[in-house]
């Protein structure tokens, strides 16, 4: 059986081979007139269905057009080429194939899912195309660099790692829960995926280092549609707070903490909770939900931030997700280092961005030397992205952390108890 | 103990739940021997119509159910109407091949609807805000009072639907149709009329179902294949088109899906069941209570 497939299979993949070898020929030939006027491409690939995934396009198409209307960049028009990929890394690496080969793009902007990140990585690598991430959090897309830096220099993440993540909840929480509400433990409740991995790793570790005792550590599936049962073990551990790490769930857990009256706070990464949508697709039920997040709405951590959003409000109609900061940040910095690299020539372009010093919408965004255990890792901190905390109060975000950008105060609804409280 | 009455409480609810949208699904498989595999997407609709009535027209938990349970119904009689009587009806297919022409479709409609709800709402999960809120305490158990209320409603809608059944002229036109569909033509009955009926209860059911499972749990547009899959499993092991071995599989399935995840893990809580099927499916075939 295997043989008469492979047997058929050769007139094609002969075919094919031709057709690659005269492509490329033909665009090895071309860049000379390419560079003059033609726009710098960049893809941008993102499920669309999604509301983490629609800002994505929108806020870099924004950004596109923000820099072209200013005279683009070294005299060339930026223009963005969007795909869907359903969140599904086969998609995603078929888009990012067509991208780089048939649409010949400079660089592209993927997706927020770490497992399809993971997917994408080796091909940013084969087909040398500079690839940002807006949204992923694994540590493994940057342990990967580390691991075999001249393959895979051209992914970037241009979002904090899961690790960086948990560290910016803890030291939130040191001051939030344990100096403010003086708790005194814990139970870690996190979705089964990629990008939690390392994030419980490094709750485990630094929840004690704050003070705070970890009684469980509970990872569900996804899947996950009733989270009674979830509910009910913890309530019986009676920890002062839940620590979440939820993205892929949110809506589920949240309603049914609220239905049920879990009388325990929920506190941490909830990444649906950051969309401007979430009051309305739980009908209110995250009132008190606690999340960490690097933007928010009338937050402004740099005087990027808010100008950032209200020009989004205005031409989408609604606020951007958490990626759509990042993506609108990407492709200024993207610009940014070409026109430093003065090419788009791939290697250039990596030279240029690892030296990327651009304060964005989030932050200072500035990546870690390949000489670190996460290059192209954004570096997280005080001096450059410190993240936020955030909670949903009367249908609104409000930032409660730090306190420099904090616009309001800890607020639970009723049925929750938070026993020595001041 | 308190661990017993939670399981008791929880599975109750949950299982209910599972017969109501199985019931349904049964019926119009037990009379017209259609396999609707857009269910699921059916039951996503609704939940999101009921939500999007709260939410963007602000309706208030009564309209909004009625809203949703109002598209339930009209999108199960435009799947008879629009997917699954022109190919009953066509002469172009083959008798024995519109069986699978109609799964075939009925997938596809599904997957059209899904994805519609996708590109509208967004695959991010809705619920349906609850009509009873609060929570009541039994045997030391906090559940919600959404939890009683859903059972409660299953149960009504089940015992109207058995009383429409075995009770009405109507009703028996249904039954005899799913025993002998050509021996009710030759009694005068129109079987279009009755498949037409049955297409409008199952939409009733199916909207209740849906809205029900909106306020209790929650679902995205992904949730229409996962749906579709257990209404599914049920019927299959309860016995295809045998409504009370669906209603006894409901609470197979949905009383072990709760014992699992609370003993076991919640992220175990599907296998057992599936495994129980795999294993119905070698020793009887048939399922539990079905008669072919």
């Amino acid at each position: 059986m295997k043989r008469t497939d492979r047997r058929g299979m050769r007139a094609p993949i002969l075919a094919t081979l031709s057709a690659g070898a005269a492509v490329a020929v033909l665009s090895l030939a071309t860049p000379a007139f390419a560079q003059a006027n033609d726009p710098i491409k960049i893809g941008v690939i993102a499920e669309a269905t999604a509301v983490a995934g629609s800002s994505i396009p929108q806020a870099a198409q924004l950004a596109a057009d923000e820099i072209n209307a200013a005279g683009g960049v070294n005299g060339r028009k930026i223009q963005i080429v969007s795909y869907d990929d359903h969140s599904t890394a086969p998609e995603a690496v078929r888009a990012f194939q067509r991208a780089v080969s048939q649409d010949h793009v400079n660089a592209v902007i993927a997706s927020y899912i770490s497992e399809v990140v993971l997917a994408l990585e080796p091909w940013a690598g084969r087909l040398k195309t500079v690839t940002v991430t807006p949204g992923a959090a694994s540590d493994v897309i940057t342990q990967n660099i580390a691991k075999d830096y001249d393959h895979l220099k051209y992914m970037f993440h241009g979002y904090a790692t899961s690790t960086s993540i948990a560290d910016a909840t803890c030291a939130a929480a040191k001051d939030l829960l344990v100096g403010q509400l003086h708790m005194k433990s814990a139970v870690v409740m996190s979705e089964d995926a990629a990008w939690t991995t390392p994030l419980d790793v490094e709750y485990l570790k630094c929840l004690p280092q704050i003070g705070l005792k970890v009684l469980d550590h509970i990872r569900f599936s996804p899947d996950t549609t009733d989270f009674t049962p979830i509910f009910n073990k913890i309530e019986g551990e009676k920890p002062d707070v839940i620590i979440t790490g939820i993205s892929h769930v949110g809506v589920q857990p949240t309603v049914q903490w609220k239905q049920q009256e879990v009388p325990i706070p929920m506190f941490g990464v909830s990444s649906q909770a950051t969309n401007s949508s979430f009051w309305n697709d739980t009908n209110g039920a995250t009132e008190g939900v606690l999340f960490q997040g690097f933007s928010g709405p009338d937050v402004a951590v740099t005087p990027k931030t808010l100008p950032f959003v209200q020009a989004f409000v205005k031409r989408f109609g609604n606020t951007p997700s958490y990626c759509g900061y990042t993506a609108y940040d990407e492709v200024y910095y993207i610009a940014d280092a070409i026109k430093r690299a003065g090419s788009t020539d791939p290697d250039k372009l990596v030279d240029a961005l690892e030296k990327t010093d651009y304060v964005g919408t989030i932050g200072r965004v500035e990546f870690k030397g390949r000489d670190t255990a996460n290059p192209h890792a954004l570096k997280i901190g005080p001096q450059t992205i410190t993240g936020l905390m955030l909670q949903w109060q009367n249908g609104k975000q409000v930032n409660l952390w730090p306190a420099n950008v904090a616009n309001g105060k800890v607020k639970f609804p009723p049925f929750i108890k938070v026993g020595s409280a001041d | 103990m308190t661990l017993f009455w939670q399981i008791l409480i929880d599975g109750f609810a949950i299982s209910s739940l599972y017969a109501l949208g199985a019931t349904g699904f049964a019926l119009i498989f037990g009379v017209s021997g259609v396999l609707n595999l857009s269910h699921g997407a059916l039951m996503v609709a609704a939940v999101v119509a009921a939500w999007a009535a709260g939410a963007d027209l602000h309706t208030g938990p009564y309209a909004g159910a009625a809203i949703g349970v109002a598209v339930g119904f009209a999108l199960s009689l435009l799947t008879y109407f629009v997917v699954v009587q022109p190919l009953q009806r066509t002469r172009k297919i083959r008798e024995e091949e519109k069986e699978i022409f109609i799964l075939t479709a009925t997938l596809l409609w599904g997957i059209m609807i899904q994805q519609l709800i996708a590109y509208l709402y967004t695959d991010n999960a809705k619920t349906v805000d609850p009509i009873v809120q609060g929570v009541v305490s039994v045997a030391g158990v906090r559940t919600p009072a959404n939890e009683f209320f859903t059972a409660i409603i299953c149960w009504l809608v089940i015992a109207l639907l058995w009383l429409l059944v075995n009770r009405t002229r109507a009703g028996k036109a249904v039954l005899a149709a799913s025993m002998n569909p050509r021996g009710v033509t030759l009694l005068g009955v129109e079987l279009s009329r009755i498949y037409v009926a049955i297409w409008a209860i199952y939409g009733l059911l199916v909207g209740i179902a849906g809205v029900l499972l909106g306020m209790f749990l929650g679902v995205s547009s992904y949730s229409a294949g996962p749906l579709t899959a257990s209404a599914f499993a049920i019927v299959v092991l309860g016995g295809l088109g045998s409504v009370p071995g669906a209603l006894i599989a409901a609470y197979v399935v949905g009383y072990l899906e709760t014992v699992t995840a609370y003993l076991i893990s919640p992220a175990y809580r599907t296998i057992p069941a599936l495994l129980l099927l795999v294993a119905v499916m070698y020793v009887r075939p048939r399922g539990l209570l079905g008669r072919r």
